[in-house]
């Protein structure tokens, strides 16, 4: 089902992956992304084993350092990590000293010294995690830092598509809700665009990014017209306690314009993939009845998905440290 | 060369900003003033008097640097000015008489201080200051500060008020309900990055309402920093009809457009914020046209605490003092305007225009003189900036044109 690994073939004589850090989709080439996606690939079987232990990372320690809450995706990242035998840690912000007052470096300092061999990161602040990344001595790996980037959801979307759909490259997918303070939205354009799918996004136009456009995307304001012809659909969370009487109206408006419902979905193709990363507002951006159809909706997937590609960014990002052959 | 000398600097290029000349020869400096000015080889120095070879270079006005953020007499001298005015964004802000006082007690023979007032109460934008005691005690303008003022009644009376001391009112651009919470101005590179950012046009929102309270108050106004080609428009048009309005912009507006914010980079985060790249050319060609009246570093040295942080939590603001001459050169260099043109809009305009004495180089006038080797090829180095702080964007630029001396009141500094 999954596409030919050759499409993105890495070319003769170049590293695979030969970034220390994943900060961002920003910068990746085409077969790098398509790398990760293969080696994603392997995770999943094991995922569904009784037994789910691979244990190359042994001995390594892995911090999951969360400024901003989480569930899903730490929980996502703290399992990956220990499936693959590292020892894990989290740090919540409300825990830490950062609510003393603490800097953001001087924090970075402190893990730092601990010695640790990854370190996961959320942030509320764009730009935060490559700040961190420029100080530490092991990988960092972003997973959410402001509205800047949240590359692994990217990337556990990008192989849910192409594991569903067989291909990335010439793909319709329309991305659909708060473009403009969406971290999820911007990983996806560029990732998709990257792969050469045909990316859409449509939101009420306070809620589109100036020059969204310079990103390879084409930018609606109807739905409808966003959705013809649209194979995957992508809805984004609307942060409902910030956007309403300030960038829409009322979350009522904003479900009557933008929210998916079984009839606005007949405009896409017949067999049209839904994804939501999650937490959703069921009755505002999607309606039960469509999130909950196991042949159109792709969000438990999506989340499955997750751990492998989390376990296949640590193993990859962890790779020189542990002196594996071709990337020490 | 210490106490009162005389200084005889010979063999230079003297800039005369007022003539719109550079001619060759040199300046004879007495008592901290300019006695003679021309050919000195013949007879003009004496035995007694200090000789000194400036080898081909420019013989200037030293720069008078229009609303700085702090006393940084380093940084002011490696950057060949002699004359600061100061912003009231202090702690405490100036906006009383005794702060004011202290603020233009700044020792002299370094570097001439004159402080702006703050327009209202602890830069609040909510009560007038006392804006005529401080007038009296050394203030040469009334400045609305880092922020702009909301309250469009507020700044009705404060215009009408300070226009009865021949104040200028000295304005932040930018319509602060527009920019509430950017850190940039909506771009694709703000977008890829995802910072919060606003539209330009917030800048000219503002300098259309400021002039016109400056046209029905018959007050004179003067924005800091502008940056934007429909702020331009307006100040050109307004120019036109009698407005007494004045501007300035700063090099580095003129040099940088907000791709140089990517990826992150905090010592980029100015206020107002680095445009797009057709309202930096549009403040070139506000240059060339006349529009602008004066250029300004904005200096505003900030340590690690204040950008090591976060984009959206870093504070505005960059080391600009020690790199104006050198980075306004680059005018001269892609023939925008001309070496004595470029020395009015950074010395003799602004001292002009605040009223102070300063900026020409003339006989009898103070000897605030600057050397300048205008063809020098350096890079600038954040690091080895002799100011408080080294937050330039314009770290490892290679850069042409550099102050060799700069010389307060007849006393060349070190």
């Amino acid at each position: 089902m999954s596409e030919t690994p050759s499409e993105y073939a890495v070319p003769q004589g170049v590293h695979p992956f030969p970034h220390r850090h994943l900060v961002g989709i920003a910068g990746l080439q085409p077969w790098e992304i398509g790398f990760l996606l293969d080696e994603a690939e392997q995770w999943i079987a094991l995922n569904r084993a009784t037994a789910k232990h691979d244990d190359r990372l042994a001995g390594l320690t892995q911090i999951n350092a969360f400024f901003e809450n989480s569930t899903r995706t730490l929980l996502s990242f703290e399992i990956a990590g220990k499936r693959l035998g590292m020892d894990v840690v989290n740090m919540h912000a409300a825990q830490s000293s950062v609510k003393k007052g603490e800097t953001l470096l001087d924090t970075t300092a402190t893990l730092n010294a601990m010695r640790p061999d990854v370190i996961v990161i959320r942030h509320d602040a764009s730009g935060a995690v490559q700040l961190i990344a420029d100080k530490v001595d092991c990988p960092v790996l972003n997973t959410g830092d402001g509205r800047h980037e949240h590359p692994t959801q990217a990337l556990l979307d990008a192989l849910t598509i192409r594991r569903r759909i067989g291909r990335i490259n010439g793909t319709i997918v329309t991305i659909c809700g708060d473009v403009l303070h969406s971290r999820v939205a911007r990983s996806n354009m560029l990732l998709l665009a990257t792969l050469g799918a045909e990316v859409r996004v449509v939101a009420p136009p306070t809620l589109l990014p100036p020059a969204v456009e310079r990103m390879g995307v084409t930018a609606f304001t109807d739905f409808d017209a966003a959705l013809e012809g649209a194979e995957v659909v992508m809805m984004l969370r609307l942060q409902l306690e910030r956007m309403a009487g300030a960038f829409v109206p009322s979350a009522r408006e904003y479900h009557h314009f933008y929210g998916l419902t079984r009839e606005r979905l007949g405009r896409a193709t017949k067999d049209a993939l839904v994804m939501h990363p999650g937490p959703m507002n069921r009755g505002i951006e999607i309606t039960s009845d469509v999130a909950d159809d196991p042949r159109v909706s792709a969000i438990t997937e999506q989340v499955e998905m997750g751990v492998a590609v989390r376990m296949a960014c640590l193993d990859v990002l962890t790779r020189q440290r542990r002196g594996v052959e071709g990337w020490a | 060369m210490s106490g009162i000398g005389t200084l005889a600097i010979r063999n230079g290029r003297i800039v005369d900003p007022v003539a719109g000349t550079v001619t060759e020869g040199g300046v004879l400096i007495r008592d901290g003033l300019i006695e003679a000015i021309g050919d000195i080889e013949h007879g003009l120095f004496r035995k007694s008097d200090v000789v000194a070879d400036a080898r081909g270079a420019l013989i200037a006005p030293g720069l008078v640097d229009v609303g700085v953020f702090a006393i940084d007499p380093l940084a002011a001298s490696a950057g060949g000015i002699t004359t600061s005015l100061l912003m009231p964004d202090q702690a405490p802000p100036l906006d009383a008489p005794a702060l004011i006082r202290q603020a233009a007690s700044f020792p002299a023979q370094a570097m001439t201080v004159v402080p702006f007032a703050a327009a209202t109460v602890a830069l609040a934008g909510k009560e007038m200051a006392e804006i005529g005691l401080m007038k009296r005690a050394g203030a040469v303008a009334v400045s609305t500060g880092r922020g702009w003022i909301a309250d469009s009644g507020l700044m009705h009376r404060l215009m009408t008020y300070a226009s009865a001391f021949d104040l200028i009112v000295v304005t932040h651009a930018e319509d602060g309900s527009l920019t509430q919470g950017a850190v940039a101005t909506d771009g694709e590179m703000p977008s890829r990055l995802g910072l919060p950012s606003a539209p330009a046009v917030a800048e000219a929102m503002a300098v259309a309402r400021d002039l016109m309270l400056a046209e029905e108050t018959g007050a004179r106004l003067h924005f800091r920093q502008l940056t934007t080609a429909r702020a331009f428009d307006l100040v050109r048009a307004a120019k036109r009809r009698g407005v007494r309005v004045t501007c300035g912009v700063s090099p580095a507006h003129l040099l940088l457009s907000d791709s140089a914010i990517g990826p992150f980079k905090t010592f980029a985060r100015l206020s107002p914020p680095l445009r797009g790249e057709d309202d930096r050319k549009a403040t070139i060609e506000a240059v060339r046209d006349g529009t602008v009246d004066l250029l300004c570093s904005g200096h505003d040295p900030r340590g690690p605490e204040a950008k090591r942080l976060p984009y959206v939590s870093a504070e505005p603001g960059m080391a600009g003092a020690e790199t104006l001459l050198t980075l306004a050169l680059t005018l001269v260099k892609d023939e925008v305007i001309g070496l004595p043109r470029l020395f009015a809009l950074l010395a003799t305009a602004p001292a002009q225009l605040f009223g102070i004495a300063a900026g020409r180089i003339a006989v009898g006038a103070p000897a605030d003189i600057i050397l300048v080797d205008d063809g020098k090829p350096w890079k600038i180095a954040a690091e080895a900036l002799a100011g408080q702080a080294g937050n330039t964007p314009f770290d490892g630029l290679p850069v042409q044109g550099r102050v060799l001396k700069t010389i307060k009141a007849g006393q060349p500094l070190d």
